[in-house]
């Protein structure tokens, strides 16, 4: 199968039917690019664009190329040759199965032994509270449950060069810890949030407004520095967390 | 004259399906015309009215509505001659999924719901087994992982069939289906059908109201799985 050293977005149209202010957008594997903006304004259809490969024919009119070169149908559909994964919102499963059963039939769709199932149940245990067994019906699971079987899944099952990820912060999962298991070295990465920490520790940030990307921001020095020191806040953060979690009291604030 | 079947159960987005790809095709200057079939009540017709096409309802009432919609099939072809189209759309009500109401000749599309669970094609039957295409809507509000999986399941129960991700509010996958309906040949004149209906003809079909097993004729099955004939 073919290397990927490029992803494009040739930018198309907003919610008004007005041209997008950049024509397009190059990502190098090794990058991680954010996706920034209010609610609303077309984050997330950003991302199915680029999971769906569009190519002229959503609303938006995007067009996503692969090595500068529109991708042909077979890679567009076909998931044992679809080289991109996907996190997104859906904080639930549906499916009426064992988690086991499904990821079985997961990895068979993108043709993958079935010992994946087992690594991704215990990376998923690591991201989570309570534990997860094979032998729970999916549907059970906590939104926090189901959000770290998926992004377990993308890990091992899924396993793409190009990565998506949708407001990870939002799932009550460790979001650091996540995001250093999913976007690994030599991936193009890109993630939609609205956190400082994880906008800040990108590269690049895609701006949103009202359906169309308004500018690129390149993260400057200054920003890396706001970002270490967001990091210790943000530690800090989730010790009172998980204090708080395990019935713990937290009565001594420690300024960091 | 082409002709394309859509069927699949209620809600699943047909209707919503059907009006994007309609678009595709009259941008690509074809002529399409559009017959919903639907058993008691349907204002389809004004969702189709609006995309400035020919729109022709059936009602079923008493009779099944895909056993209408197969025994009106060439009134149907003939009526869409009349409006000067190029390819009929049939929209069918979708109830039992038992009917595979496709002929031979034509493009049969079964449009599924991807939130209904990765076991809903194999239990959907000829419907699904028979088609050509199978639409997957509602992708956008399961994970990646789901919609593949249950693209899994659909290549079990339909090896040959080409599978594309709909979104009835966004459009995604309509100019796909367009292209396709581009593509294929114009329908025959014997048509029949690609899977036989169910074995029916009992005296509920005609009218019978009463439970007791006394009160009942034709080809009949037992829960325990044995089909009788009773009667003379």
């Amino acid at each position: 199968m073919q290397d990927i050293h490029e992803l494009t977005i040739i930018c198309g149209i907003d919610k008004s039917g007005d041209m997008e202010d950049v024509e397009s957008i190059r990502i190098c594997p090794g990058e991680i690019v954010g996706i920034v903006g209010p609610t609303g304004s077309g984050k997330s259809t950003l991302i199915s664009d680029i999971e769906q490969l569009s190519q002229g024919d959503t609303p938006s009119r995007r067009k996503i190329l692969i090595n500068g070169e529109a991708p042909g149908r077979d890679i567009r559909t076909d998931p044992r040759k679809k080289r991109i994964a996907q996190l997104s919102q859906n904080m639930h499963f549906l499916a009426d199965m064992t988690v086991e059963e499904f990821l079985k039939m997961h990895a068979k769709s993108r043709n993958r032994n079935f010992d994946t199932v087992e690594k991704v149940i215990r990376i998923a245990n690591t991201l989570t509270g309570e534990s997860i067994h094979p032998e729970h019906q999916l549907t059970i699971l906590s939104g926090g449950q189901s959000r770290a079987l998926m992004a377990a899944d993308i890990a091992v099952i899924s396993d793409s060069p190009i990565v998506l990820i949708d407001e990870i912060e939002n799932a009550g999962i460790k979001k650091q810890e996540a995001l250093k298991l999913l976007a690994c070295e030599g991936k193009i990465v890109l993630v939609v949030t609205h956190d400082p920490v994880l906008a800040l520790m990108t590269k690049r940030r895609i701006v949103m407004r009202n359906g169309g990307v308004r500018q690129v921001i390149t993260t400057s020095a200054g920003e890396m520095n706001v970002c270490s020191e967001l990091v210790k806040i943000d530690n800090y953060m989730m010790s009172l967390r998980n204090t708080i979690r395990q019935g713990g009291l937290v009565e001594e604030a420690i300024i960091v | 004259m082409k002709l394309v079947v859509v069927a699949g159960t209620p809600g699943s987005g047909k209707t919503s399906v059907l009006m994007h790809t309609i678009r595709s095709l009259k941008q690509s200057g074809m002529s399409p015309a559009v017959v919903k079939i639907d058993c008691l009540w349907t204002d389809d017709d004004k969702r189709f009215n609006r995309l400035d096409v020919p729109v022709r309802i059936g009602l079923s009432r008493d009779m099944c509505p895909d056993h209408f919609a197969i025994y009106n099939t060439e009134e149907m072809l003939q009526w869409a001659r009349e409006q000067d189209a190029g390819v009929l759309l049939n929209e069918t009500a979708g109830l039992c999924l038992r009917c595979a109401p496709y002929p031979d000749g034509c493009l049969a599309v079964c449009v599924i719901d991807v939130t209904t669970g990765p076991n809903t094609p194999l239990k959907v039957g000829p419907l699904l087994t028979t088609a050509d295409v199978v639409v997957a809507t509602k992708g956008d509000i399961v994970s990646q992982a789901e919609r593949e999986v249950f693209r899994e399941r659909v290549n079990e129960a339909n090896p040959n069939c080409r599978i594309i991700e709909a979104n009835g509010l966004s459009g995604q996958g309509a100019s796909e289906l367009a292209e396709i309906i581009g593509e294929m040949p114009d329908v025959g004149q014997e048509l029949s059908l690609r899977h036989n209906a169910p074995l029916a003809i009992c005296t509920l079909c005609t009218g019978e109201m009463r439970l007791g097993k006394e009160h009942h004729m034709g080809v009949l099955r037992h829960i325990d799985g044995f089909t009788e004939y009773r009667g003379e």
